[in-house]
C-alpha cells in the first residue's frame, strides 16, 4: 500500500513536470486544495480526485498537454463547465483532467453567414448574448445553459426545452476543429454544406468526450422569433394530457415548445418561483408558439381548440412577455425546486414513444410504492424525454441505493417500451449499465471499434459511455440473480 | 427476402473477399464513383413497418419505394422535410445511403438531421441496430447519422427510422429580376430575417424563393418581399430537385460545389444554378478538376463531380491525411474484409 501511494505519488510529480515544461505553474494544478472542485461534475454522487489538473490557454498548450499524456500513457478527461447530468467529467485517479473553461474567446460573429465561431469554453447563453445584436441566437437552451459551455454540449449534444422544433447540438453545429490524443488536428463539418466522406461530426456530437478534444466550434444562428407566446393548460388526469400533446401535433402543429409537469412537480416549484401554476391539476402542460405576431395569434387559437377538445379543465395563455417568462420559470427551476423539498434528488433522462407515456408513467407510480420513494416528473412532452426526479436522502445508504435501483427499472422501462436510456444527458458513468440492456453485445463491441479509430490505446475518457462486454455479463449476471430465476447458485453465461 | 438469408450472402462473400454492389432502384448509380462488385438487389426487403403520424417517426425497411414512403406520409398531411431527390426508382434505403438533399435543406436541416435510427448488416453479416425511433438518443456513438450518406460503405441499411414534418399549408414562390451578386445578398439577408422562407435558388438573372407555413405567416411574408409570383410553384422546384430543368440537361460536366452560403459568386467558366442561399452552386463546365476544386476550397468548400462520363479524378474532394486514416479505421470497423461498395466513395477504401 506505501509503495503504492508513493509510487503514485511519484507519477503525479512526473506528469505535472512534463506538463510544467510548456504551462505556467498556476495552470498545472495537483495538490488537493486545488483540485478538490474538480472531484465531480454535475452528478455529485460520483467523485474522484484527479491526478492533475491541466489548464491550458491556447490550441497548441492543449496540443503539447496531449501529446505528453499520450507519450507517457495517461488518460485524458475533457471538462467544460462540470455541470454535465451523468458524470461524464467524473476524473481518473491517475489522469489528467483537462479543463477547457480558459477558451473563452468569441472568435467571430458573422451576421450575414448566420454563424459564430467560438472556444468550447464560452457559455451556450453567451452565444446567443453576441448574437443578440444582430437580431439572432443560438437554438439549443438546455436548463444550464448560463453555465454550460458549448464545448460540453457538442459532447453530450445537449438538448433544451425548444429541441422539437429547432433541434439539439447536432442540429446546429456546423463545424468542430479539435486535437487527436496524439495532438493531430482535426476538422470536422463545414461551413459549406455536406462535407465531403464520411459524417464525422454526426459521430463526434455526443461522443462524450471520447474520440478526440474539441477546441474550436461554429454554430448554426437563427433569426430570433419576433414575438412568442405560452399557453398553460391544466388536466384533470395525467393520461389525458399525454394524448393532448399527440393530438397537436396530429393537427400538423410543431409548437416551439411542449412541456408537461405532474401535480408532485408543480406543487414543488410553485413554493419556490410563485410561477402561477394550477394546483389542483393533476397535470399541466406548456405549450408554446413561436414566429410573426399573425403566425403566432394563428397558431394559439388552433392550439387552444386542440386541447379543449382533448380535455383540458383550464387554459390560460401569456398576455405578455412577463407572463411568458413567469410561465417558463416554474418548469426552468424544476430540478433546484426538488432540491428544497427533499436533501437529494436523482434526475432520470429516458425517451420512450409519446404513446407509451400513460404506461410508463402508472410504471413509475408503481415503483414508488415499491421502493417508498416519491418521484415527481417534467417532461419534454413533444420529444418524448421524461425527465422523473427521485427525491431522496444521500446520508441513508439504503435510500441511496433503493434509489439506482428506481432509477435501473425505469430506465430499463424505457428500453423496453423503444425508447432509450438517455435523451440528452448522456450515457457518462452513470448510465453505463443500462448500456447493456439497450444495446447487444455486438453493437457495443463496434462502438469500442469507432472508439478505437479515433484512439486506438483508449486514452481519451476511458471507462465511460461504452461498457466492456466483461461489465455487461458481469451486470446481467446480477439482473438474473434479482429476477426468479430458478438455482440461483448455477452460474450461468 | 428475409434478413438472415441477406446476412448470409453477405456473410458468405466476405468469406470469398468478394465485393458486393449493394443495390436499391438503381436510381443513384451516376453518383459517385464507378460501383462495382456483384449485385446485391436488396429491393425486396421491402415496406413500411411503423408509421404513427402522431409520434412524427416513420420506419420502414430500406428497399421500400421511396414513392411508396411519401405516399403514406402525404395521406397524413406529412412529408420528409429535407425533400430528396428521386432521380428515379428511388428506395429508402439509397436515399439515406447517398444522402442527398433537396431544396428545403437550408430552411429544415439535411437528411442526416432526421435519421433516427437504423437497421444495418455491416460487412461481417452482422445485424446491428442503432439509434431508435425516438426524437432524442444519446446512448452510444451516433452511428445511424454516420451511416446517412456513407454510400453503403458501412453496411446494407436494412431498416431506418426517420423524423417526419406536417406538410405547410401554404406555399408560394416569389421570382425577382436580379444579377447574382446582388441575389446572394438578398437571400442570405433574408434568412437572417424571422420570414418563412423555405428554398431559395438562382438562374440567369432570376431569384426565386418560396414561402412555406401557414397561410397567415406566408401571407404577411409575400408583401414584404415584393417580387411576382410564380403560377406553378410545385413543379418548379420538383424541376430542380428532380434535376430536369433545363440547366441540367446537356453533356457538360455537372459540378455540385458547396460553399459557406454568403460566398461571393464564383467567378468558374460555364453556367451555374444557386440554390440553398448560396451555399450550393451548380455548374455546367469543361474546367479541369484541379482547378474547378481549388476555386471551391480558396471559398471554404468542396466541389463534387456529380455526373460527368469521366470521373477518373474522383466524384468527390479528397480527404486530408489524418481523415483518411480515420474513414479507413472505420470502413475496418465495419467491413474488415472490404467488401461493400468498394471504392464508391473514395478509392482507397
Amino acid at each position: 500500500m506505501g509503495e503504492a501511494v508513493s509510487l503514485s505519488l511519484s507519477r503525479r510529480h512526473e506528469v505535472a513536470r512534463a506538463l510544467r515544461e510548456f504551462l505556467p505553474a498556476r495552470a498545472v494544478l495537483f495538490d488537493e486544495e486545488d483540485t478538490r472542485p474538480y472531484e465531480c461534475d454535475g452528478l455529485t454522487a460520483y467523485r474522484q480526485l484527479p491526478m492533475v489538473v491541466a489548464l491550458p490557454e491556447t490550441e497548441e498548450q492543449v496540443r503539447r498537454t496531449l501529446q505528453v499524456c499520450s507519450s507517457m500513457n495517461v488518460p485524458v478527461v475533457p471538462r467544460g463547465a462540470g455541470t454535465g447530468l451523468s458524470g461524464g467529467a467524473l476524473p481518473l485517479g491517475d489522469g489528467v483532467l483537462l479543463s477547457m473553461a480558459k477558451f473563452m474567446r468569441v472568435l467571430r460573429v458573422d451576421a450575414r453567414a448566420r454563424i459564430a465561431v467560438v472556444q468550447p469554453g464560452v457559455r451556450n447563453a453567451a452565444i446567443s448574448e453576441v448574437a443578440a445584436p444582430h437580431g439572432l441566437y443560438y437554438a439549443p437552451d438546455p436548463s444550464s445553459q448560463i453555465a454550460c459551455t458549448i464545448g460540453g454540449n457538442v459532447a453530450e449534444n445537449s438538448g433544451g426545452v425548444h429541441c422539437l422544433k429547432y433541434g439539439l447540438t447536432l442540429h446546429n453545429v456546423l463545424r468542430v476543429r479539435g486535437l487527436t490524443i496524439d495532438g493531430e488536428p482535426l476538422e470536422l463539418g463545414s461551413e459549406a454544406p455536406d462535407a465531403p466522406g464520411l459524417d464525422l461530426l454526426a459521430l463526434a456530437v455526443g461522443s462524450e468526450g471520447m474520440l478526440f478534444v474539441v477546441t474550436e466550434v461554429t454554430v448554426k444562428l437563427l433569426p430570433k422569433p419576433q414575438c412568442a407566446r405560452v399557453i398553460m393548460a391544466s388536466f384533470d388526469d395525467v393520461e389525458k394530457a399525454g394524448s393532448a400533446v399527440a393530438a397537436i401535433v396530429a393537427a400538423g402543429i410543431i409548437p416551439a415548445g411542449l412541456e408537461m409537469m405532474d401535480r408532485p412537480a408543480t406543487r414543488a416549484v410553485e413554493q419556490f418561483v410563485g410561477a402561477g401554476y394550477d394546483l389542483d391539476a393533476a397535470a399541466i402542460l406548456l405549450c408554446e408558439s413561436d414566429g410573426t405576431p399573425a403566425e403566432v395569434e394563428d397558431e394559439i387559437a388552433r392550439m387552444e381548440a386542440v386541447l379543449t377538445g382533448a380535455g383540458a379543465v383550464r387554459l390560460a395563455v401569456s398576455r405578455d412577455e412577463a407572463e411568458r417568462l413567469r410561465f417558463w420559470s416554474g418548469r426552468k427551476a424544476a430540478f433546484p425546486a426538488m432540491g428544497r423539498i427533499s436533501p437529494d434528488y436523482y434526475c432520470m433522462d429516458g425517451t420512450i414513444p409519446r404513446k407509451r407515456l400513460a404506461e410508463v408513467l402508472h410504471f413509475i407510480a408503481e415503483l414508488e410504492k415499491k421502493y417508498g420513494l416519491r418521484c415527481p416528473n417534467v417532461f419534454h412532452a413533444g420529444d418524448g424525454n421524461l425527465h422523473p426526479l427521485i427525491l431522496f436522502d444521500a446520508n441513508n445508504p439504503d435510500e441511496l441505493h433503493r434509489t439506482e435501483q428506481f432509477a435501473a427499472e425505469v430506465l430499463e422501462k424505457c428500453v423496453a417500451v423503444g425508447g432509450t436510456i438517455t435523451g440528452e444527458h448522456g450515457v457518462g458513468v452513470e448510465k453505463i449499465n443500462q448500456m447493456c440492456t439497450q444495446f447487444r453485445p455486438d453493437e457495443l463491441e463496434l462502438f469500442h471499434a469507432v472508439k478505437r479509430a479515433f484512439d486506438p490505446r483508449g486514452l481519451l475518457n476511458p471507462g465511460k459511455a461504452v461498457p466492456t462486454l466483461a461489465r455487461c455479463a458481469e451486470y446481467g449476471r446480477m439482473h438474473v440473480h434479482r429476477g426468479a430465476l430458478q438455482h440461483p447458485e448455477l452460474a450461468r453465461f | 427476402m428475409t434478413l438472415s438469408a441477406l446476412q448470409e450472402e453477405i456473410r458468405a462473400a466476405a468469406a470469398r473477399a468478394a465485393p458486393l454492389r449493394l443495390r436499391g432502384g438503381g436510381s443513384k448509380d451516376f453518383y459517385g464513383n464507378e460501383p462495382r462488385g456483384e449485385l446485391l438487389d436488396v429491393r425486396r426487403y421491402a415496406g413500411i413497418v411503423d408509421y404513427e403520424p402522431s409520434e412524427l417517426v416513420l420506419t420502414a425497411r430500406g428497399g421500400t419505394a421511396l414513392a411508396e414512403v411519401e405516399q403514406a406520409l402525404a395521406e397524413h398531411g406529412q412529408c420528409l422535410p429535407f425533400e430528396p431527390p428521386h432521380f428515379g426508382a428511388a428506395t429508402l434505403g439509397g436515399c439515406i445511403a447517398a444522402g442527398l438533399s433537396g431544396p428545403r435543406r437550408a430552411a429544415a436541416g439535411a437528411l442526416r438531421d432526421f435519421v433516427l435510427g437504423v437497421k444495418l448488416i455491416d460487412g461481417r453479416g452482422r445485424l446491428l441496430e442503432f439509434g431508435g425511433r425516438v426524437m432524442k438518443n444519446v446512448a452510444g456513438y451516433d452511428v445511424s447519422r454516420l451511416v446517412a450518406g456513407s454510400l453503403g460503405t458501412l453496411g446494407f441499411i436494412a431498416e431506418a427510422s426517420v423524423k417526419v414534418l406536417p406538410r405547410p399549408s401554404a406555399e408560394r414562390t416569389l421570382a425577382f429580376e436580379m444579377a447574382e451578386a446582388p441575389a446572394l445578398d438578398a437571400m442570405n439577408r433574408w434568412a437572417g430575417e424571422p420570414l418563412p422562407v423555405s428554398a431559395s435558388a438562382w438562374h440567369e438573372g432570376t431569384l426565386y424563393v418560396r414561402l412555406s407555413g401557414s397561410a397567415a405567416a406566408v401571407q404577411a411574408a409575400a408583401p414584404r418581399l415584393g417580387g411576382s409570383e410564380l403560377a406553378d410553384t410545385v413543379a418548379f422546384w420538383r424541376s430542380l430537385r428532380e434535376q430536369t430543368h433545363a440547366f441540367f440537361s446537356g453533356e457538360a460536366p455537372l459540378w455540385r460545389i458547396a460553399v459557406p452560403s454568403a460566398t461571393a459568386p464564383l467567378e468558374l467558366g460555364g453556367a451555374q444554378l444557386l440554390e440553398w442561399n448560396g451555399g450550393l452552386r451548380w455548374l455546367r463546365s469543361s474546367l479541369s478538376a484541379q482547378e474547378i476544386r481549388a476555386a471551391a476550397e480558396r471559398a471554404g468548400g468542396h466541389a463534387t463531380l456529380f455526373r460527368a462520363r469521366d470521373k477518373s479524378a474522383g466524384a468527390f474532394t479528397p480527404l486530408d491525411p489524418v481523415r483518411l486514416r480515420l474513414h479507413r479505421e472505420l470502413k475496418r470497423a465495419f467491413d474488415p474484409a472490404g467488401i461493400l461498395n468498394p471504392g464508391r466513395m473514395y478509392a482507397q477504401f
